[in-house]
Protein backbone atom coordinates (compact mmCIF):
# COMPACT_ATOMS: atom_id res chain seq x y z
CA UNK A 1 0.00 0.00 0.00
CA UNK A 2 1.30 3.49 -0.72
CA UNK A 3 1.57 5.37 2.57
CA UNK A 4 3.10 8.65 3.63
CA UNK A 5 5.42 8.86 6.64
CA UNK A 6 5.71 12.31 8.23
CA UNK A 7 9.22 13.04 9.52
CA UNK A 8 9.36 15.42 12.51
CA UNK A 9 11.74 18.38 12.50
CA UNK A 10 14.31 16.88 14.94
CA UNK A 11 14.71 13.77 12.76
CA UNK A 12 14.72 15.40 9.32
CA UNK A 13 18.50 15.76 9.43
CA UNK A 14 18.67 11.95 9.34
CA UNK A 15 16.22 11.64 6.43
CA UNK A 16 17.81 13.83 3.77
CA UNK A 17 15.95 16.83 5.27
CA UNK A 18 12.62 15.57 3.92
CA UNK A 19 9.34 16.54 5.52
CA UNK A 20 7.65 13.30 4.45
CA UNK A 21 8.55 10.08 2.67
CA UNK A 22 6.23 8.00 0.47
CA UNK A 23 6.60 4.25 0.88
CA UNK A 24 4.96 0.93 0.10
CA UNK A 25 3.95 -1.02 3.22
CA UNK A 26 1.22 -3.24 4.63
CA UNK A 27 1.81 -2.48 8.31
CA UNK A 28 3.34 0.27 10.40
CA UNK A 29 6.30 -2.01 11.16
CA UNK A 30 6.93 -2.56 7.46
CA UNK A 31 6.74 1.15 6.77
CA UNK A 32 9.29 1.94 9.51
CA UNK A 33 11.59 -0.86 8.30
CA UNK A 34 11.45 0.49 4.77
CA UNK A 35 12.13 3.97 6.12
CA UNK A 36 15.16 2.95 8.20
CA UNK A 37 16.46 0.86 5.29
CA UNK A 38 16.39 3.98 3.14
CA UNK A 39 17.80 6.22 5.90
CA UNK A 40 20.10 4.14 8.10
CA UNK A 41 20.87 7.02 10.50
CA UNK A 42 17.23 7.17 11.57
CA UNK A 43 17.36 3.72 13.08
CA UNK A 44 19.01 4.53 16.41
CA UNK A 45 16.59 7.43 16.89
CA UNK A 46 13.53 5.24 16.43
CA UNK A 47 14.63 1.94 17.95
CA UNK A 48 16.56 1.05 21.08
CA UNK A 49 19.38 -1.52 20.97
CA UNK A 50 16.95 -4.35 21.71
CA UNK A 51 14.98 -3.45 18.57
CA UNK A 52 11.98 -1.93 20.33
CA UNK A 53 10.43 1.40 19.39
CA UNK A 54 11.79 4.01 21.76
CA UNK A 55 9.40 5.15 24.48
CA UNK A 56 9.82 8.84 23.66
CA UNK A 57 8.88 8.29 20.02
CA UNK A 58 5.18 7.89 19.34
CA UNK A 59 3.81 6.63 16.06
CA UNK A 60 0.34 7.43 14.76
CA UNK A 61 -1.68 6.11 11.85
CA UNK A 62 -3.67 9.14 10.81
CA UNK A 63 -4.66 10.47 14.25
CA UNK A 64 -4.56 7.20 16.21
CA UNK A 65 -1.67 6.18 18.47
CA UNK A 66 -0.49 2.70 17.42
CA UNK A 67 -0.02 1.78 21.10
CA UNK A 68 -3.83 1.59 21.24
CA UNK A 69 -4.12 -0.25 17.90
CA UNK A 70 -2.00 -3.30 17.06
CA UNK A 71 1.28 -1.47 17.67
CA UNK A 72 3.77 -2.12 14.85
CA UNK A 73 1.50 -4.81 13.44
CA UNK A 74 -1.18 -2.18 12.80
CA UNK A 75 -2.33 -2.53 9.19
CA UNK A 76 -2.27 0.50 6.93
CA UNK A 77 -4.63 1.39 4.10
CA UNK A 78 -3.65 3.09 0.86
CA UNK A 79 -3.28 6.80 1.45
CA UNK A 80 -2.82 6.54 5.22
CA UNK A 81 -0.45 8.95 6.90
CA UNK A 82 1.97 7.60 9.48
CA UNK A 83 3.32 10.27 11.85
CA UNK A 84 6.45 9.96 13.94
CA UNK A 85 6.10 12.28 16.93
CA UNK A 86 9.10 12.40 19.29
CA UNK A 87 9.05 14.34 22.55
CA UNK A 88 10.50 17.82 22.36
CA UNK A 89 11.25 19.92 25.41
CA UNK A 90 12.10 23.41 24.19
CA UNK A 91 10.30 26.47 25.45
CA UNK A 92 12.06 28.77 27.83
CA UNK A 93 15.57 28.99 26.41
CA UNK B 1 -12.57 55.25 21.47
CA UNK B 2 -11.90 58.72 22.82
CA UNK B 3 -15.36 59.17 24.36
CA UNK B 4 -15.20 60.69 27.81
CA UNK B 5 -17.42 59.21 30.41
CA UNK B 6 -19.51 61.98 31.89
CA UNK B 7 -21.66 59.80 34.08
CA UNK B 8 -20.43 57.75 37.01
CA UNK B 9 -20.35 54.00 36.44
CA UNK B 10 -23.12 52.08 38.17
CA UNK B 11 -22.34 51.01 41.69
CA UNK B 12 -20.81 47.52 41.83
CA UNK B 13 -23.20 44.77 42.84
CA UNK B 14 -21.97 41.82 44.93
CA UNK B 15 -18.46 41.58 46.43
CA UNK B 16 -15.63 41.22 43.89
CA UNK B 17 -16.90 43.62 41.26
CA UNK B 18 -14.90 45.47 38.67
CA UNK B 19 -13.91 49.08 39.26
CA UNK B 20 -14.81 51.73 36.74
CA UNK B 21 -11.22 51.63 35.54
CA UNK B 22 -11.41 47.87 35.07
CA UNK B 23 -14.70 48.07 33.16
CA UNK B 24 -13.02 50.40 30.71
CA UNK B 25 -9.88 48.28 30.50
CA UNK B 26 -11.78 45.07 29.83
CA UNK B 27 -14.59 46.58 27.77
CA UNK B 28 -13.77 44.48 24.68
CA UNK B 29 -14.24 41.37 26.80
CA UNK B 30 -17.31 42.68 28.59
CA UNK B 31 -19.23 43.37 25.38
CA UNK B 32 -18.69 39.77 24.24
CA UNK B 33 -21.50 37.57 25.55
CA UNK B 34 -19.00 34.65 25.73
CA UNK B 35 -17.00 36.55 28.37
CA UNK B 36 -19.16 39.31 29.74
CA UNK B 37 -19.11 40.47 33.36
CA UNK B 38 -19.35 36.92 34.71
CA UNK B 39 -16.40 35.75 32.62
CA UNK B 40 -14.29 38.78 33.47
CA UNK B 41 -14.92 38.19 37.17
CA UNK B 42 -13.86 34.56 36.71
CA UNK B 43 -10.63 35.84 35.15
CA UNK B 44 -10.17 38.27 38.05
CA UNK B 45 -10.62 35.47 40.59
CA UNK B 46 -8.34 33.06 38.69
CA UNK B 47 -4.91 32.06 39.94
CA UNK B 48 -2.51 30.87 37.26
CA UNK B 49 1.08 29.75 37.75
CA UNK B 50 3.54 30.07 34.87
CA UNK B 51 6.61 27.87 35.10
CA UNK B 52 9.26 29.73 33.10
CA UNK B 53 9.13 33.25 31.67
CA UNK B 54 11.13 32.58 28.52
CA UNK B 55 10.05 31.97 24.94
CA UNK B 56 6.64 30.50 25.77
CA UNK B 57 6.20 32.39 29.03
CA UNK B 58 6.77 35.79 27.44
CA UNK B 59 3.64 35.94 25.24
CA UNK B 60 1.73 33.89 27.79
CA UNK B 61 2.46 36.31 30.62
CA UNK B 62 1.64 39.33 28.48
CA UNK B 63 -1.73 37.97 27.34
CA UNK B 64 -2.79 36.57 30.70
CA UNK B 65 -1.92 39.83 32.41
CA UNK B 66 -3.66 41.85 29.72
CA UNK B 67 -6.75 39.64 29.95
CA UNK B 68 -7.01 40.38 33.66
CA UNK B 69 -6.08 37.05 35.27
CA UNK B 70 -6.22 38.25 38.86
CA UNK B 71 -3.25 36.43 40.25
CA UNK B 72 -0.31 35.41 38.15
CA UNK B 73 2.55 33.42 39.66
CA UNK B 74 5.85 33.18 37.80
CA UNK B 75 8.66 30.74 38.57
CA UNK B 76 12.04 31.64 37.06
CA UNK B 77 15.61 32.01 38.28
CA UNK B 78 17.30 33.13 35.08
CA UNK B 79 18.81 36.44 33.96
CA UNK B 80 17.94 38.22 30.70
CA UNK B 81 20.67 37.96 28.08
CA UNK B 82 20.99 39.29 24.53
CA UNK B 83 20.17 35.93 22.92
CA UNK B 84 16.75 35.96 24.67
CA UNK B 85 15.52 39.13 22.93
CA UNK B 86 14.96 37.45 19.54
CA UNK B 87 11.83 35.77 20.96
CA UNK B 88 11.22 36.65 24.62
CA UNK B 89 9.18 39.73 23.79
CA UNK B 90 8.36 40.50 27.41
CA UNK B 91 11.93 41.83 27.83
CA UNK B 92 13.66 44.84 26.31
CA UNK B 93 17.30 45.63 25.57
CA UNK B 94 17.56 47.65 28.79
CA UNK B 95 16.62 44.49 30.74
CA UNK B 96 19.75 42.59 29.68
CA UNK B 97 21.59 41.52 32.83
CA UNK B 98 18.52 41.88 35.05
CA UNK B 99 16.67 39.04 36.71
CA UNK B 100 13.92 37.81 34.38
CA UNK B 101 11.50 37.77 37.24
CA UNK B 102 12.15 41.39 38.14
CA UNK B 103 11.92 42.54 34.52
CA UNK B 104 8.75 40.49 33.90
CA UNK B 105 7.08 41.76 37.06
CA UNK B 106 7.79 45.35 36.04
CA UNK B 107 6.57 44.85 32.46
CA UNK B 108 3.39 43.00 33.48
CA UNK B 109 2.73 45.41 36.33
CA UNK B 110 2.92 48.26 33.84
CA UNK B 111 0.67 46.41 31.39
CA UNK B 112 -1.94 45.76 34.07
CA UNK B 113 -1.56 47.23 37.57
CA UNK B 114 -4.93 45.72 38.55
CA UNK B 115 -3.51 42.20 38.91
CA UNK B 116 -1.34 40.56 41.56
CA UNK B 117 1.97 39.10 40.43
CA UNK B 118 3.67 36.49 42.63
CA UNK B 119 7.35 36.04 41.86
CA UNK B 120 9.15 32.79 42.76
CA UNK B 121 12.83 33.27 42.17
CA UNK B 122 13.83 29.65 42.27
CA UNK B 123 14.27 26.58 40.17
CA UNK B 124 11.18 24.37 40.48
CA UNK B 125 12.30 21.26 42.39
CA UNK B 126 10.76 18.11 43.83
CA UNK B 127 11.11 19.77 47.26
CA UNK B 128 9.29 23.04 46.50
CA UNK B 129 6.94 22.18 43.60
CA UNK B 130 3.90 21.04 45.58
CA UNK B 131 4.06 24.04 47.90
CA UNK B 132 4.38 26.50 45.02
CA UNK B 133 1.70 24.90 42.80
CA UNK B 134 -0.83 24.27 45.56
CA UNK B 135 -2.21 27.82 45.65
CA UNK B 136 -3.04 28.02 41.95
CA UNK B 137 -5.96 26.79 39.84
CA UNK B 138 -4.04 26.18 36.61
CA UNK B 139 -0.37 25.58 35.86
CA UNK B 140 1.18 26.53 32.52
CA UNK B 141 4.33 24.69 31.53
CA UNK B 142 6.73 26.94 29.64
CA UNK B 143 9.93 25.18 30.61
CA UNK B 144 12.74 24.07 28.35
CA UNK B 145 13.92 20.73 29.70
CA UNK B 146 12.63 17.23 30.29
CA UNK B 147 13.25 16.95 34.07
CA UNK B 148 11.14 20.04 34.80
CA UNK B 149 8.42 18.94 32.36
CA UNK B 150 8.03 15.58 34.14
CA UNK B 151 8.17 17.34 37.50
CA UNK B 152 5.42 19.80 36.51
CA UNK B 153 3.33 16.94 35.12
CA UNK B 154 3.61 14.74 38.18
CA UNK B 155 3.02 17.60 40.61
CA UNK B 156 -0.10 18.66 38.68
CA UNK B 157 -1.47 15.09 38.63
CA UNK B 158 -0.79 14.67 42.36
CA UNK B 159 -2.52 17.98 43.12
CA UNK B 160 -5.31 17.47 40.57
CA UNK B 161 -4.53 20.65 38.63
CA UNK B 162 -4.70 21.13 34.87
CA UNK B 163 -1.34 21.60 33.17
CA UNK B 164 -1.40 23.64 29.99
CA UNK B 165 1.48 22.24 27.98
CA UNK B 166 3.46 23.72 25.11
CA UNK B 167 6.78 22.71 23.61
CA UNK B 168 8.81 23.83 20.63
CA UNK B 169 11.72 22.82 18.45
CA UNK B 170 13.00 24.86 15.49
CA UNK B 171 9.87 25.10 13.32
CA UNK B 172 7.65 22.70 15.17
CA UNK B 173 5.43 23.01 18.20
CA UNK B 174 3.19 20.86 20.36
CA UNK B 175 0.38 21.85 22.70
CA UNK B 176 -2.13 20.06 24.89
CA UNK B 177 -3.78 20.15 28.30
CA UNK B 178 -2.68 17.46 30.73
CA UNK B 179 -3.93 16.59 34.18
CA UNK B 180 -7.53 17.61 33.44
CA UNK B 181 -10.02 15.46 35.37
CA UNK B 182 -10.40 12.20 33.45
CA UNK B 183 -7.88 13.29 30.80
CA UNK B 184 -4.39 12.03 29.98
CA UNK B 185 -1.13 13.34 31.41
CA UNK B 186 2.29 13.96 29.87
CA UNK B 187 3.43 10.49 30.91
CA UNK B 188 0.46 8.97 29.04
CA UNK B 189 1.88 10.64 25.95
CA UNK B 190 5.56 9.96 26.64
CA UNK B 191 6.21 7.47 29.44
CA UNK B 192 9.94 8.23 29.41
CA UNK B 193 12.21 11.06 28.30
CA UNK B 194 14.87 10.59 25.63
CA UNK B 195 18.37 9.87 26.92
CA UNK B 196 20.47 13.05 27.26
CA UNK B 197 22.25 14.05 24.07
CA UNK B 198 19.93 12.31 21.62
CA UNK B 199 17.66 15.32 21.21
CA UNK B 200 19.28 18.73 20.77
CA UNK B 201 18.06 21.62 22.94
CA UNK B 202 16.98 24.98 21.52
CA UNK B 203 20.43 26.34 22.39
CA UNK B 204 21.94 23.75 20.07
CA UNK B 205 19.13 23.38 17.55
CA UNK B 206 17.91 26.95 17.37
CA UNK B 207 14.32 28.18 17.24
CA UNK B 208 12.51 30.60 14.97
CA UNK B 209 11.50 33.45 17.28
CA UNK B 210 7.85 33.61 16.27
CA UNK B 211 7.26 29.93 17.03
CA UNK B 212 7.23 30.19 20.85
CA UNK B 213 5.03 33.25 20.32
CA UNK B 214 2.44 31.15 18.51
CA UNK B 215 2.59 28.18 20.89
CA UNK B 216 2.67 30.46 23.97
CA UNK B 217 -0.45 32.22 22.65
CA UNK B 218 -2.19 28.86 22.19
CA UNK B 219 -1.37 28.09 25.83
CA UNK B 220 -2.74 31.49 26.86
CA UNK B 221 -5.95 30.86 24.90
CA UNK B 222 -6.44 27.41 26.44
CA UNK B 223 -5.77 28.80 29.93
CA UNK B 224 -8.40 31.51 29.46
CA UNK B 225 -10.89 28.97 28.06
CA UNK B 226 -10.34 26.77 31.12
CA UNK B 227 -10.98 29.74 33.40
CA UNK B 228 -14.12 30.77 31.53
CA UNK B 229 -15.26 27.15 31.24
CA UNK B 230 -16.19 27.76 27.63
CA UNK B 231 -15.39 26.10 24.32
CA UNK B 232 -13.70 22.77 23.79
CA UNK B 233 -10.46 22.49 25.76
CA UNK B 234 -7.39 20.85 24.20
CA UNK B 235 -7.83 17.79 26.43
CA UNK B 236 -7.14 14.35 24.95
CA UNK B 237 -5.77 15.97 21.84
CA UNK B 238 -2.19 16.74 20.90
CA UNK B 239 -1.97 19.75 18.64
CA UNK B 240 1.04 19.74 16.30
CA UNK B 241 2.10 22.91 14.54
CA UNK B 242 4.48 22.96 11.59
CA UNK B 243 5.47 26.56 10.97
CA UNK B 244 7.27 25.92 7.67
CA UNK B 245 4.33 24.11 6.12
CA UNK B 246 1.93 26.37 8.12
CA UNK B 247 -0.13 23.38 9.10
CA UNK B 248 -1.90 22.42 12.29
CA UNK B 249 -2.57 18.75 12.87
CA UNK B 250 -4.33 17.04 15.71
CA UNK B 251 -3.62 13.59 17.14
CA UNK B 252 -5.73 11.63 19.61
CA UNK B 253 -4.26 11.42 23.05
CA UNK B 254 -5.56 8.72 25.31
CA UNK B 255 -5.33 8.28 29.03
CA UNK B 256 -3.07 5.29 29.59
CA UNK B 257 -4.62 2.93 32.18
CA UNK B 258 -1.08 1.71 32.91
CA UNK B 259 0.28 5.24 33.44
CA UNK B 260 2.60 5.25 36.49
CA UNK B 261 1.19 8.59 37.71
CA UNK B 262 -2.43 8.93 36.59
CA UNK B 263 -3.24 5.28 35.76
CA UNK B 264 -5.36 2.79 37.64
CA UNK B 265 -2.50 1.53 39.82
CA UNK B 266 -0.10 4.45 40.15
CA UNK B 267 3.46 3.65 41.20
CA UNK B 268 4.56 7.29 41.37
CA UNK B 269 2.68 8.65 44.37
CA UNK B 270 5.10 11.39 45.33
CA UNK B 271 7.63 13.53 43.50
CA UNK B 272 10.85 11.75 42.54
CA UNK B 273 14.38 12.72 41.48
CA UNK B 274 13.70 13.99 37.95
CA UNK B 275 17.33 14.55 36.99
CA UNK B 276 17.95 10.89 37.71
CA UNK B 277 14.74 9.89 35.91
CA UNK B 278 15.98 11.76 32.83
CA UNK B 279 19.43 10.21 33.09
CA UNK B 280 21.17 13.43 34.01
CA UNK B 281 23.76 13.30 36.75
CA UNK B 282 23.80 16.97 37.63
CA UNK B 283 24.70 20.05 35.67
CA UNK B 284 28.30 19.14 34.98
CA UNK B 285 27.58 15.97 33.03
CA UNK B 286 28.69 17.32 29.61
CA UNK B 287 31.94 18.65 31.09
CA UNK B 288 32.91 15.15 32.16
CA UNK B 289 32.90 14.00 28.55
CA UNK B 290 35.18 16.82 27.48
CA UNK B 291 37.55 16.17 30.38
CA UNK B 292 38.21 12.69 29.02
CA UNK B 293 39.88 13.94 25.84
CA UNK B 294 43.16 15.88 25.55
CA UNK B 295 42.48 19.60 25.73
CA UNK B 296 44.23 22.76 24.69
CA UNK B 297 43.13 26.14 26.04
CA UNK B 298 42.45 29.08 23.70
CA UNK B 299 45.50 30.94 25.12
CA UNK B 300 47.77 27.94 24.50
CA UNK B 301 46.45 27.59 20.96
CA UNK B 302 47.00 31.29 20.27
CA UNK B 303 50.60 31.11 21.56
CA UNK B 304 51.35 28.08 19.44
CA UNK B 305 49.77 29.57 16.31
CA UNK B 306 51.70 32.83 16.87
CA UNK B 307 54.89 30.79 17.28
CA UNK B 308 54.25 29.30 13.84
CA UNK B 309 53.68 25.72 15.02
CA UNK B 310 52.26 23.46 12.33
CA UNK B 311 48.75 22.99 13.69
CA UNK B 312 45.77 21.88 11.65
CA UNK B 313 42.58 23.55 12.90
CA UNK B 314 39.49 21.39 12.39
CA UNK B 315 36.08 23.05 12.77
CA UNK B 316 33.32 20.48 13.38
CA UNK B 317 30.38 22.89 13.42
CA UNK B 318 27.77 23.30 10.69
CA UNK B 319 28.37 25.47 7.56
CA UNK B 320 25.82 28.08 8.70
CA UNK B 321 27.70 28.45 11.97
CA UNK B 322 31.00 28.86 10.12
CA UNK B 323 29.46 31.89 8.38
CA UNK B 324 28.75 33.53 11.75
CA UNK B 325 32.39 33.40 12.83
CA UNK B 326 35.37 31.07 12.45
CA UNK B 327 39.04 30.49 13.22
CA UNK B 328 39.93 29.78 9.55
CA UNK B 329 39.73 26.10 10.30
CA UNK B 330 38.97 23.26 7.91
CA UNK B 331 35.21 22.66 8.14
CA UNK B 332 33.89 19.12 8.53
CA UNK B 333 30.56 19.00 10.45
CA UNK B 334 30.60 16.38 13.21
CA UNK B 335 27.90 14.34 11.49
CA UNK B 336 29.98 14.09 8.30
CA UNK B 337 33.23 13.23 10.03
CA UNK B 338 32.98 9.43 9.62
CA UNK B 339 32.53 9.76 5.86
CA UNK B 340 35.14 12.50 5.39
CA UNK B 341 37.86 11.30 7.73
CA UNK B 342 40.13 10.68 4.72
CA UNK B 343 40.41 14.47 4.29
CA UNK B 344 42.51 14.54 7.46
CA UNK B 345 46.21 13.71 7.74
CA UNK B 346 46.77 11.65 10.88
CA UNK B 347 50.50 12.49 10.90
CA UNK B 348 49.70 16.15 11.56
CA UNK B 349 48.86 17.72 14.88
CA UNK B 350 45.14 18.58 14.87
CA UNK B 351 43.13 20.96 17.06
CA UNK B 352 39.38 20.35 16.82
CA UNK B 353 36.91 23.00 17.86
CA UNK B 354 33.20 23.81 17.83
CA UNK B 355 31.11 26.48 19.52
CA UNK B 356 31.44 25.37 23.15
CA UNK B 357 33.79 22.37 23.04
CA UNK B 358 31.16 19.65 23.34
CA UNK B 359 30.83 18.48 19.74
CA UNK B 360 34.57 18.78 19.17
CA UNK B 361 35.15 16.55 22.22
CA UNK B 362 33.05 13.92 20.46
CA UNK B 363 35.08 14.50 17.30
CA UNK B 364 38.35 14.03 19.20
CA UNK B 365 37.02 10.87 20.80
CA UNK B 366 35.95 9.54 17.40
CA UNK B 367 39.23 10.42 15.70
CA UNK B 368 41.27 8.92 18.55
CA UNK B 369 39.39 5.66 18.05
CA UNK B 370 40.10 5.99 14.31
CA UNK B 371 43.83 6.02 15.06
CA UNK B 372 44.63 9.73 15.29
CA UNK B 373 47.23 10.23 18.03
CA UNK B 374 48.15 13.88 17.90
CA UNK B 375 44.83 15.59 18.43
CA UNK B 376 43.46 18.18 20.87
CA UNK B 377 40.08 19.59 21.76
CA UNK B 378 39.89 23.37 22.03
CA UNK B 379 38.59 23.84 25.56
CA UNK B 380 35.40 25.92 25.63
CA UNK B 381 35.36 26.28 21.85
CA UNK B 382 34.95 29.52 19.96
CA UNK B 383 33.05 30.99 22.93
CA UNK B 384 36.14 30.63 25.14
CA UNK B 385 38.33 31.94 22.29
CA UNK B 386 36.18 35.09 22.31
CA UNK B 387 36.46 35.40 26.12
CA UNK B 388 40.15 34.63 26.48
CA UNK B 389 41.89 35.57 23.24
CA UNK B 390 39.91 37.73 20.83
CA UNK B 391 36.99 39.75 22.26
CA UNK B 392 36.06 40.86 18.72
CA UNK B 393 35.05 37.28 17.92
CA UNK B 394 31.21 37.21 17.87
CA UNK B 395 29.50 34.87 20.32
CA UNK B 396 26.25 33.14 19.46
Amino acid sequence: MPVKVMIPTPLRQFAAKQESVNLEAGTVGEALSALTLQFGDLKKHLYSDDGRLRSFVNVYVNDEDIRYLQKEKTAVQPGDTISIVPSIAGGAE
Amino acid sequence: MATRLTQPAPAPAGEPALSKQEVLRYSRHLIMPEVGMDGQLKLKRAKVLMVGSGGLGAPLGLYLAAAGVGRLGIVDFDTVDFTNLQRQVIFGTSDVGRKKLEAARERLGNLNPEIQIDAFETRLTSENALDILRDYDIVVDGTDNFPTRYLVNDACVLLGKPNVYGSIFRFEGQASIFGYPGGPCYRCLYPEPPPPGLVPSCAEGGVLGVLPGIIGCIQAMETIKLILGSGEPLVGRLLLFDALGMRFRELKLRKNPECPVCGERPTVTKLIDYAEFCGIRGEEAPAQITAAVPEITPKQLKQRLDRGDDLYVLDVREPHEYKICNLNGHLIPLGELPKRVSELDSSREIVAHCRSGKRSAEAVEFLTKAGFRNIWNLKGGILAWSDEVDPSMPKY
